[in-house]
């Protein structure tokens, strides 16, 4: 570029200082939603197996008895053909925790390392350090949030442990990690120590792969030596199945962003070059070529947006990280960063979208014959709206409002893109208040348990509150006796009502291997699941089912199945379907009368009004304790986490994109105010208030913004109604009517305004200025 | 005599270490006179008539007009003053090209918030005075230059300013034009109309005004008024 046209550039960017701002800025924003957007669509992408592969995650978790085994016999597994990687023996062994506030969360899965790094198993360590000595513990990052944080205490096995990190397995190794020497001092008779490995192999792409593996590994080790093992396949799974319903939210999100950033980074950069067109008439007229002329311009664009492009490109990795440290808690994976790639193909997105936006109105106005440039440059005397301000003439309303409201007709080009601008913004917030209600509500009524203001716990195996998963080869704890707690609830004061429900493993005809299967006794109908179709358990022999049930089994409401609970097989006939996210298992609800050999393992009681929860759990706890059973005050699941973090996602992208619009209708009006400077300097001319010319200004993008609410709104209601059932699919779950129609008209009426309150607070900057701008420009002549 | 236009002491610069661009002057005009400010180009002609309309603050001095300081007005003020008591007529007529001509001469009635109909009857008034009736729905751009600076008379008059400034009402009309412009003021003056006309045309300020003020460098070189009571 040579010297004349480097000045014409920099003189260009320089004297239109709001401009280029306005530029940077809308293209900065733009750049920054976009690699949010496209960070978080990435990582949408097979979640699991991303953080999988990073941590180099076992394919087979393994549990072994030390009694039939040695260390040394363990270790030479390793070796074993077709063995990739191991890493152990660590000791391990199921504990119940109680919680500093006496709260006993589900059995928890020790394992003794004495690091975070392994050639397998390489954790993340994603919040303070590892545990050094004894009386530290390590947790696993689920359990980050309200129930614990670093310097909390726990109690295992009568030895206080201080939380001192937590960190991430994405193969769900283990709860909670000690050191080797603690975790066999907590061991003891109930909660025997037991030795686990966890192996990488060559071959492990299916089931059948890990079962070859696993039977390699059986004949390796003496007979009874191997308690059990847990195949990654299982936990992919279920982290599969708990991260899909985020997925569509997060492309519905994503693509808003990208379609947003390409209108908006379009309209700013080619608004701004075409109304260069009189400074373009002067340069041709002092000798610049089209050629150079065309340069300039597109230099002139590329300058302020490559700084945009530069720190959108920092602040979008700014925001993504908290965001994508929400969503590894949320997937339950670890490390996500913003992928190397987005952060080159969102700029050099941004660059082509820029340079093409500039190009074309650069090109139009360096083939322009230099008069006409000069003319058109002068005032844009297209003669386009004028009936718009004949018709906003006969309005009943102040003559400055009537005059701004006919204003974008004379751009039709650029009022499009507003109007665009503005109703992505409103489909944006639409969506998000739409999503925030489902999800609330899918938090409401998909943990029916934690409606119940106390959970009294029996102590028995595989209890179902929470996610926890027994690792392989350890042991539950003793159950107290069912009756005996039943009737301490029962004469406990403050007790409204209570259910006892038990998790069982069940057959069922018609599907290969266990579901599993909740029995409920007593009032259950303050636990029901919220149903899809059907109703909830009202007497015996009725079953209640999720979708993928009826999907499975070929069956349908009012069908009779045969259900098998432990020696007890049962005919059932659905009478539901539940709505439930179904995760690595199928899960079926019946009466637990059907089967009587069951004994609830867990008690949920609702109290009377007026009592305190943690009073009643505590007053409770004292009376059963010596049953051996426990009681707590219902804290939140961790799925509750995921809402929340969805929540914070979807406030947070909103904003974002809110802002990208405000930013269109901002640089739309300050061009729009820059060309009609003249006509603004006339009317204050004959006596237009600066309040009346805000007016005008606000009025020029009044209509714009109730469009847009119009457009906007249908459109993102139509995108929730769209989304969330795929949501919900993707989850294996149909969603309930209270989950999908989370729209008043009220809300809906709010919503339509968000348009106007979107192009009205784009405009008040620029209104501010042409109200403070005095009439200077008849001064020109 | 009533004082419509009252400069006292009245000085304008733009750059605060040069010579003032205006002034220090003083300046009254009578209710009912026809003031032609004369004078070579950056004598100061146009600063003087955007003080006196308030679409520029002196640096120094009092600007009073039709008995009120203008010069500590804010802006707000400024406009109500302006619609309610100022009408300008520019050279290049400053009209809207996107209000048809009808519009254009009821927009400063209607910023006042003067009824529609009062406005509409103004309007048709001045169209027939001023024989453009034919052209209320036609758009500026369709007009002589003639007949869009009667438009602009029209929309200065609506609002039956005490004070009608014009700045070179003439300079973009031909001859034939210039004279129907110099008629129309002349017949305004006679009907008791107050007027500020800035201009480089002689003819003009002879043949309008019935006083003429003749701007050097900022200052009042030649002022009729005074040279007649001398």
């Amino acid at each position: 570029m040579t010297g004349p046209l480097v000045r014409v550039v920099r003189s260009g960017v320089g004297r239109r200082r709001v401009q280029t701002a306005v530029i940077a800025i809308a293209t900065m924003m733009a750049v920054a939603a976009a690699v949010v957007a496209g960070s978080l669509m990435v990582v949408a992408n097979a979640p699991f197996d991303h953080a999988f592969a990073a941590q180099k995650g076992a394919h087979l978790t393994a549990g072994f008895d030390p009694a039939e085994v040695t260390d040394a016999q363990l270790a030479a597994t390793g070796r074993l053909d077709g063995v990739t990687a191991s890493a152990g023996p660590y000791p391990t062994a199921l504990l119940q925790v109680t919680d500093s506030a006496g709260r006993k969360p589900p059995a928890m899965t020790f394992v003794g390392r004495t690091g975070p790094h392994a050639t397998v198993d390489d954790l993340d360590l994603t919040a303070g350090r590892w545990a050094k000595r004894p009386g530290e513990v390590v947790l696993s990052s689920s359990y980050q949030g309200p129930a614990f944080t670093v310097g909390d205490t726990l109690t295992a096995s009568g030895t206080t442990l201080s939380v001192v990190g937590f960190a991430t397995s994405a193969g769900r190794s283990a709860d909670a990690w000690v050191t080797p020497a603690q975790l066999r001092a907590l061991g003891s008779k109930d909660a025997p120590v037991t030795r686990q490995m966890l192996y990488r192999f060559e071959e492990a792409g299916s089931t059948g792969d890990i079962a070859a593996d696993r039977k390699k590994l059986t004949a390796a080790v003496p007979t009874g030596a191997l308690l059990g093992t847990r195949s990654y396949l299982d936990t992919k799974r279920a982290a599969d199945s708990g991260a899909a319903p985020t997925i569509p939210f997060l492309i519905a999100f994503g693509v808003l962003g990208l379609v947003m950033s390409v209108i908006i980074v379009g309209s700013v950069i080619s608004g701004a070059v075409g109304t260069g067109l009189r400074r373009i008439g002067i340069l041709k007229a002092i000798g610049f070529t089209p050629r150079e002329v065309v340069r300039a311009y597109v230099a002139q664009a590329l300058v302020p947006a490559g700084a945009g492009i530069a720190l959108g490109v920092v602040l979008g990795n700014l925001l993504a990280l908290p965001l994508l440290d929400e969503t590894e808690q949320a997937y339950g994976t670890a490390a996500l960063s913003v992928a190397w790639w987005v952060d080159l193909v969102v700029p050099a997105g941004a660059l082509l979208v820029v340079g093409v936006a500039a190009f074309v109105p650069a090109l139009r106005a360096g083939r322009l014959p230099t008069v006409e440039a000069i003319a058109v440059g002068r005032a844009p005397r297209t003669g386009r709206g004028r009936w718009a301000h004949r018709a906003a003439g006969r309005l009943p309303l102040p003559r400055a409002v009537t005059y701004g409201l006919a204003a974008p007709f004379a751009h039709p080009v650029r009022a499009f893109a507003m109007l665009l601008a503005v109703a992505f913004g409103t489909i944006a917030a639409t969506f998000a208040v739409g999503l925030t209600s489902s999800l609330d509500e899918v938090g409401r009524i998909q943990d029916p348990e934690d409606r119940a203001a106390v959970t009294v716990f029996t102590g028995g195996p595989g209890v179902a509150h929470g996610e926890h998963v027994p690792a392989p080869g350890t042991q539950e704890p003793r159950q107290a006796d069912p009756a005996q707690v039943s009737a301490a609830i029962e004469a406990q004061p403050g007790t409204a009502s209570y259910y006892g429900e038990a998790q069982q493993d069940a057959t069922v005809v018609g599907i290969t291997g266990n579901v599993r299967a909740g029995l409920f006794t007593g009032d259950s109908g303050i636990g029901a699941y919220a149903m899809t179709a059907g109703h909830w358990l009202d007497g015996t022999g009725q079953l209640v089912v999720p979708r993928q049930f009826l999907e499975t089994t070929g069956t349908e409401i009012g069908d009779t199945v045969r259900v098998t609970v432990g020696k007890e097989t049962a005919a059932l006939r659905i009478v539901g379907v539940a709505f439930g996210s179904a995760e690595d298992q199928l899960e079926i609800q019946v009466n637990a009368a059907d089967f009587p050999a069951t004994r609830p393992q867990v008690f949920l009681v609702d109290v009377k009004g007026g009592v305190s929860p943690t009073v009643y759990a505590e007053k409770l706890s004292a009376r059963i304790q010596p049953l051996g059973a426990e009681a707590t005050a219902t804290s939140p699941s961790r799925q509750h986490n995921m809402v929340l973090v969805l929540n914070t996602m979807a406030a947070l992208l909103t904003l974002m994109l809110v802002s990208v619009a405000g930013l269109g209708v901002l640089n739309s009006v300050v061009l729009d105010t820059r060309e009609r400077v003249h006509d603004l300097g006339v009317c204050k001319a004959v006596g237009m208030s600066p309040r009346q010319t805000v007016s005008l200004v606000l009025a020029s993008v009044a209509g714009i913004g109730v469009l847009g609410g119009l457009v906007g709104v249908p459109a993102g209601y139509a995108l929730h109604g769209f989304v969330l059932p795929v949501m919900g699919h993707a989850a294996g779950t149909d969603l309930p009517p209270s989950v999908l129609d989370v729209y008043g008209t009220p809300q809906l009426l709010l919503l339509g305004l968000a348009g106007l309150v979107i192009a009205l607070l784009g405009a008040m900057l620029p209104a501010g200025w042409a109200a403070g701008a005095r009439a200077t420009a008849l001064r020109t002549e | 005599m009533t004082q419509v236009i009252e400069l006292k002491g009245v000085a304008k610069r733009y750059d605060s270490a040069g010579a003032p661009a205006l002034g220090p002057l003083d300046l009254s005009v009578a209710q009912g006179e026809a003031l032609a400010v004369t004078g070579p180009s950056g004598s100061g002609k146009s600063t003087l008539l955007n003080l006196v309309a308030g679409l520029d603050k002196p640096t120094e001095g009092t600007v009073t007009v039709d008995g009120r300081r203008i010069d500590r007005l804010g802006e707000h003020a400024l406009a109500r003053f302006r619609r309610e008591r100022i009408g300008m007529v520019f050279q290049f007529f400053n009209l809207l090209d996107d209000l048809t001509v009808l519009d254009n001469i009821q927009l400063p009635a209607q910023l006042n918030g003067v009824p529609r109909r009062t406005v509409r009857d103004r309007a048709a008034e001045l169209m027939e005075v001023l024989g453009i009736q034919q052209h209320a729905r036609a758009h500026p751009g369709r007009l002589s230059g003639g007949e869009r600076q009667r438009v602009a008379v029209a929309r200065a008059l609506v609002n039956r300013p005490a004070l009608l400034l014009a700045d070179e009402p003439t300079g973009a009309l031909d001859s034939a034009s210039g004279q129907d412009v110099r008629d129309l003021l002349l017949d305004l003056h006679r009907g008791g109309q107050t007027i500020v006309l800035v201009t480089h045309d002689p003819a003009l300020a002879q043949a309008c005004a019935s006083r003429t003020v003749h701007l050097v460098d900022g200052h009042v070189a030649l002022d009729s008024r005074a040279e007649a009571l001398r």
